[in-house]
C-alpha cells in the first residue's frame, strides 16, 4: 500500500482545561476525497487549523508527503502544496473577484498580468467567470463559497482542505458544487473535507473519519459509517441507535 | 488610475508653479504641502495599502532630520550624503520597530500604541541628549551653496521636494501593480486568509514599514535643509504624526494621489485658520482633529474615494448583487 | 539604605499614589473590557477634568474634593455623549475607524485646551495640602491619604454596581457576549455609552484627587495616562483586578525607584517598560489575548 499523502498521528490540542482534540489520527490517500465528519464542536476545524499550521498541537505530529510538517507556518505549507478554505468565508472584501483569486495565483507567478490572467482561468473552472470584475462583497453566499474554493485552487495545491464548503447552500447550489469538487479530484488533487451535508459526503467521499468530542470514534467507507451505531449516537445522543433499531427503521 | 500618465501629467503641471509665480508665500505653502504629502505617502503605504495604522511616523521623520543635521554640523559630512544616510537611518528605525512589533504579533490598536510610544521615547531622548543639542535643538549653519543643499531662492527646493513626491508616486504605482502590492493589500483585508495563500505576512508588513519609513525620513531630511533648525518637538512631535496620517485619510486612503490631495487640503485649512484667528497655538490641530473625525464619519474613503464612487455610478457598474 | 524607617513611608506613599494611577487605569480597562477599544482620548479627557477642577477652585472657590461631587456626573454625561453621539456613529463599527476617531478626539480636546488656556502650568494652593498624618514612623500627606480612601470607595462602589444593579449586569453581559446581550434585549449602544461615561467619571474623580498635589497644563493628562496604559497592559486589558493591583504595584515601584534612581529616568523608564510589555505580553498578567 502506498504511503498516504497526509498522515495525522495522535494529535492532541489543549486550550487551558479543555482538550479540544484528543489523540486524533487520520490519513488521506493521494488522489482521493476523504471526509471528516462529526457533531458540532467536535474539534474538526481545530484539527484543520493544526494541519495547516495555524495552531500548534499539544501532542502528536503531522506528516505530509513523507515529511514531518508539524508546526510549519501556513504560508510555507501553502508553498509546499497545502491549501485550505475557511468555515466562515474570508474574502478580501475590498477587492474584485479576480483580484482575490490572483493573490493565490501569485504564489507561482510574480508578474501581475500573469496572476490576473490565471485568476480568470481558475474562476472559469469553478463557474465564477461572470463575476470576475465585480467586488467580492457583491457575491451571494454560494458565490463566496466558490471564491473561497477558487482562491485555494489558485495556489495549485496537491492537498486541499475544505472546511464546510457546502454549508449555507441550498440543495440546487449543492448539486452544482459537487461536480466542481469531483473535477478537482479528477485533476489529481487530494481532498480532505469537513462536511455536515450528508448526501454530499455519501456521494463524494471515498473514506470517512468521524470525530466526536475531540476523538476519532470511527472510520471506514461512507456506507459502513452510516450504519455504525457509535456514529449515530455521536450525532443523536446515547441510546439513539438502539431506539432506532427498536423502532424498526434504518436511517442514513 | 492605470499607468503612469496621470502621474507625469500632474508632476508636469505642478512643476510650472515656480515659473508662474515668484511669490514666496505661495512657494512656501506649496513646499510645505508637498512635504506633508511626502510624509503622507510614507504613511499611506503602511496604513492605506497595508492596513497597519501607525500613530508614530514622527519616529522616521525626526530621525531623518536629526541624522542629516548632526552629520553636517558635528562631523562635517556633505549635505547630500547626509541626506542619503538620513533616509537609510530612518529606514533602519522603521525596520527595527517593525520587526519588534510584527514578530510580537501586534496589530490594530496595539500596533498604533506601540508606534506612539516609540515616537515619544525618541522625542524625550532627543530633548535631553547632548548630541541633538537637547532643549536648544540643532541649527544647520547657513551656507547658500547647492553643494550644501541650500539655495538662495525657494524654486530649487520646490523642485527637489516635487521630485521626491514624484518618485514616491511612481513607486506607489509600481507597488500597486506588483505581487508585493497584491500581498500587502491581501494582508490588510484578511491576514489569515493571506497566510493560507502563501503570503508571509510578517515579512510583507516589515517591507512595507521599511519603505514607508524611508519615504517619511526623506521628508524629515528635506525639512532640516529647508528650515535649517529642528528640535525634539519639531522632529519627533505629534504634529507630524498627525498631519502625516490626516493627509492620506482626507485625500483617499490607499490610493496613489490621496496623500497629495489631502496634503493640499490640510495645508489650506491650516492657512485659513491662521488667517482667521491669527495663529494662536493649538487651533490648527483642533481643526485637524475635527476634520479627521468628520472624514472618518462621512467620507472614510476620502476625496479620491468620492471620485471613484462617482465614476462607478456614472459608468453604471453595479456594486451590489440583487440579494 | 534599606532601613524600614525609609522603606515603609516610601511604600506607603507609593501605595497612595498608586491608588490614583489605579483609578485612571480602571477607567481605561473598563472601556476596553466592554467596548474592546483602546481609548486614545483618555489622556486628553483627564487633562480636561484637571482643568475643570482647577477652574472650579480658581473661579468658584470650590475645594477639589467637593468639586468632585459636581464634576463626576458632568464628566459621566460627557463620556456618555462622546461615545453615543460621536465615537459610536462615526466609526461605523470598524476597529480601524474607532482608532482614528479616538485619536481625533484626543487631538481636538488637548489642543482646544492649549488654545484656550495656553501652555502654562498651573497649580492650586490648598491651605491643608501640606498637612500630614503620622502613622508610625511615616508622615503621610493628607491629600494622599484622602485619595487612597476615595479610590477604595470608588472601587467598592463600582463593584457593587457591577454585581447588583441591572445596568451593571447588562455591562457584564455585553462585555462577555455582545450579540447574545443584544438578542436578550439589551440596548448595546446605551451600555457602551454608559461604560464610556463610567470611564470618564473615574477620570473626573482622579483629577480632583490629583489637583491638590500636582499641576495641570495641556499635556499633563498624557503623563498620567501613559502610566495608566502601562498598568493596563501589565495587569491585562479588560481586567479590573489587574488595573487595581497593577496600579498599586506601579505606584510602589515608582516610589522605591525614585528613592534610588531619582526623577530623571522616570518618564523614559515607564515608556520602555510599556513598550516591553506590549512586545512580550500584550495580554498582560490577568487579561485576555491581544
Amino acid at each position: 500500500m502506498t504511503e498516504p499523502l497526509l498522515r495525522v498521528e495522535n494529535v492532541s490540542r489543549r486550550f487551558g482545561g479543555l482538550l479540544a482534540v484528543d489523540q486524533a489520527s487520520l490519513t488521506a490517500e493521494a488522489g482521493q476525497i476523504t471526509a471528516l465528519i462529526g457533531p458540532n464542536g467536535a474539534g474538526k476545524t481545530t484539527l484543520f487549523s493544526i494541519i495547516t499550521g495555524f495552531l500548534q498541537p499539544s501532542q502528536g505530529r503531522i506528516v505530509y508527503d513523507g515529511a514531518d510538517i508539524t508546526g510549519v507556518p501556513p504560508h510555507r505549507l501553502a508553498r509546499r502544496g497545502i491549501a485550505r478554505t475557511f468555515q466562515i468565508v474570508q474574502p478580501f472584501v475590498g477587492l474584485t473577484v479576480r483580484e482575490n483569486i490572483a493573490v493565490g495565483a501569485h504564489l507561482s507567478r510574480p508578474a501581475r498580468t500573469d496572476a490576473l490572467a490565471a485568476a480568470g482561468d481558475v474562476a472559469r473552472a469553478v463557474g465564477l467567470d461572470a463575476s470576475l470584475d465585480r467586488p467580492a462583497s457583491s457575491l451571494t453566499v454560494a458565490g463566496r463559497k466558490r471564491l473561497e474554493l477558487a482562491r485555494a485552487l489558485a495556489i495549485e495545491p496537491r492537498l486541499l482542505l475544505l472546511d464546510e464548503v457546502l454549508a449555507g447552500l441550498n440543495p440546487s447550489e449543492i448539486r452544482d458544487m459537487v461536480p466542481v469538487i469531483l473535477a478537482i479530484r479528477d485533476r489529481g488533487v487530494t481532498i480532505v473535507m469537513i462536511e455536515h451535508v450528508m448526501q454530499a459526503v455519501m456521494s463524494l467521499a471515498g473514506h470517512v473519519f468521524v470525530l466526536s468530542e475531540g476523538r476519532i470514534i470511527a472510520e471506514g467507507s461512507p456506507q459502513a459509517i452510516a450504519g455504525d451505531p457509535r456514529v449515530v449516537e455521536a450525532y443523536l445522543g446515547k441510546g439513539a441507535a438502539a431506539r432506532m433499531t427498536a423502532a424498526g427503521g434504518a436511517h442514513a | 488610475m492605470k499607468g503612469f500618465a496621470p502621474i507625469l501629467v500632474v508632476l508636469a503641471l505642478l512643476a510650472t508653479v515656480p515659473l508662474i509665480t515668484s511669490s514666496n508665500v505661495v512657494l512656501n505653502f506649496m513646499v510645505m504641502a508637498l512635504l506633508i504629502a511626502l510624509v503622507g505617502q510614507g504613511w499611506n503605504l503602511l496604513g492605506g495599502y497595508g492596513g497597519q495604522y501607525s500613530f508614530g511616523h514622527a519616529s522616521f521623520f525626526g530621525t531623518g532630520a536629526y541624522v542629516t543635521g548632526i552629520l553636517q554640523m558635528r562631523y562635517g559630512v556633505n549635505a547630500w550624503a547626509g541626506f542619503i544616510i538620513g533616509i537609510a537611518a530612518g529606514a533602519l528605525v522603521g525596520a527595527v520597530i517593525g520587526a519588534l512589533s510584527f514578530r510580537s504579533g501586534l496589530k490594530g490598536s496595539y500596533f498604533a500604541l506601540v508606534t506612539l510610544a516609540f515616537a515619544e521615547v525618541l522625542r524625550i531622548v532627543a530633548s535631553v541628549a547632548p548630541i541633538t543639542g537637547a532643549g536648544v535643538g540643532t541649527l544647520i549653519k547657513l551656507d547658500l551653496r547647492s553643494e550644501a543643499f541650500q539655495f538662495q531662492s525657494r524654486a530649487p527646493f520646490y523642485w527637489i521636494v516635487l521630485g521626491m513626491v514624484g518618485v514616491s508616486l511612481i513607486l506607489t504605482r509600481m507597488i500597486e501593480d506588483s505581487r508585493f502590492g497584491a500581498y500587502l493589500v491581501a494582508v490588510r483585508e484578511n491576514e489569515d486568509a493571506a497566510r493560507a495563500l502563501g503570503v508571509d505576512a510578517t515579512i510583507v508588513k516589515l517591507c512595507a514599514m521599511t519603505i514607508s519609513a524611508a519615504i517619511t525620513a526623506a521628508a524629515g531630511c528635506f525639512y532640516a535643509q529647508y528650515y535649517l533648525f529642528i528640535d525634539a518637538g519639531i522632529a519627533y512631535g505629534p504634529w507630524i504624526s498627525i498631519e502625516g496620517l490626516l493627509a492620506p485619510i482626507i485625500g483617499g486612503i490607499g490610493t496613489v494621489f490621496g496623500p497629495l490631495l489631502g496634503a493640499l487640503v490640510v495645508k489650506t485649512l491650516g492657512e485659513l485658520t491662521k488667517l482667521v484667528t491669527g495663529g494662536a497655538p493649538g487651533l490648527d490641530l483642533v481643526i485637524y482633529g475635527s476634520v479627521l473625525i468628520v472624514v472618518v464619519a462621512f467620507a472614510p474613503r476620502g476625496i479620491a474615494g468620492i471620485f471613484v464612487d462617482l465614476r462607478r455610478r456614472l459608468s453604471g457598474t453595479r456594486g451590489r448583487s440583487r440579494d | 539604605m534599606l532601613s524600614p524607617v525609609i522603606l515603609v513611608p516610601a511604600v506607603l506613599n507609593g501605595l497612595m499614589t498608586g491608588a490614583v494611577y489605579a483609578l485612571i487605569a480602571l477607567g481605561l480597562t473598563l472601556i476596553y473590557g466592554v467596548l474592546h477599544i483602546i481609548n486614545f482620548a483618555h489622556g486628553a479627557l483627564l487633562t480636561a477634568a484637571m482643568f475643570a477642577a482647577f477652574f472650579a477652585y480658581q473661579w468658584l472657590g470650590i475645594d477639589p474634593y467637593l468639586a468632585a461631587i459636581g464634576l463626576t456626573p458632568l464628566f459621566f454625561l460627557l463620556g456618555y455623549g462622546l461615545q453615543r453621539f460621536v465615537i459610536g456613529p462615526a466609526a461605523h463599527g470598524e476597529d480601524r475607524n474607532i482608532l482614528l476617531v479616538t485619536l481625533g478626539l484626543a487631538v481636538v480636546i488637548e489642543n482646544a485646551l492649549l488654545y484656550a488656556f495656553r501652555a502654562d502650568t498651573r497649580t492650586i494652593n490648598l491651605p491643608y495640602a501640606f498637612n500630614v498624618i503620622e502613622v508610625g514612623t511615616a508622615f503621610l500627606a493628607v491629600p494622599r491619604v484622602i485619595a487612597f480612601g476615595v479610590v477604595i470607595a470608588v472601587a467598592l462602589a463600582l463593584w457593587l454596581i457591577m454585581r447588583f444593579t441591572y445596568t451593571g449586569k447588562a455591562i457584564r453581559a455585553v462585555a462577555k457576549e455582545k450579540l447574545g446581550a443584544e438578542l436578550s434585549g439589551i440596548d448595546v449602544a446605551h451600555i457602551y455609552a454608559v461604560t464610556f461615561g463610567l470611564g470618564t467619571a473615574c477620570l473626573a474623580i482622579a483629577a480632583c484627587l490629583l489637583m491638590p498635589t500636582y499641576y495641570v497644563n495641556p499635556g499633563a493628562g498624557n503623563a498620567f495616562v501613559l502610566i495608566a496604559f502601562t498598568i493596563v497592559v501589565l495587569g491585562g486589558m479588560g481586567s479590573v483586578t489587574g488595573a487595581l493591583v497593577g496600579g498599586l504595584f506601579v505606584g510602589v515601584v515608582e516610589s522605591l525607584s525614585g528613592l534610588y534612581l531619582g526623577e530623571s529616568l522616570g518618564q523614559i523608564g515607564i515608556f520602555v517598560m510599556f513598550i516591553l510589555v506590549l512586545l512580550f505580553r500584550p495580554s498582560g498578567l490577568f487579561g485576555e489575548r491581544a
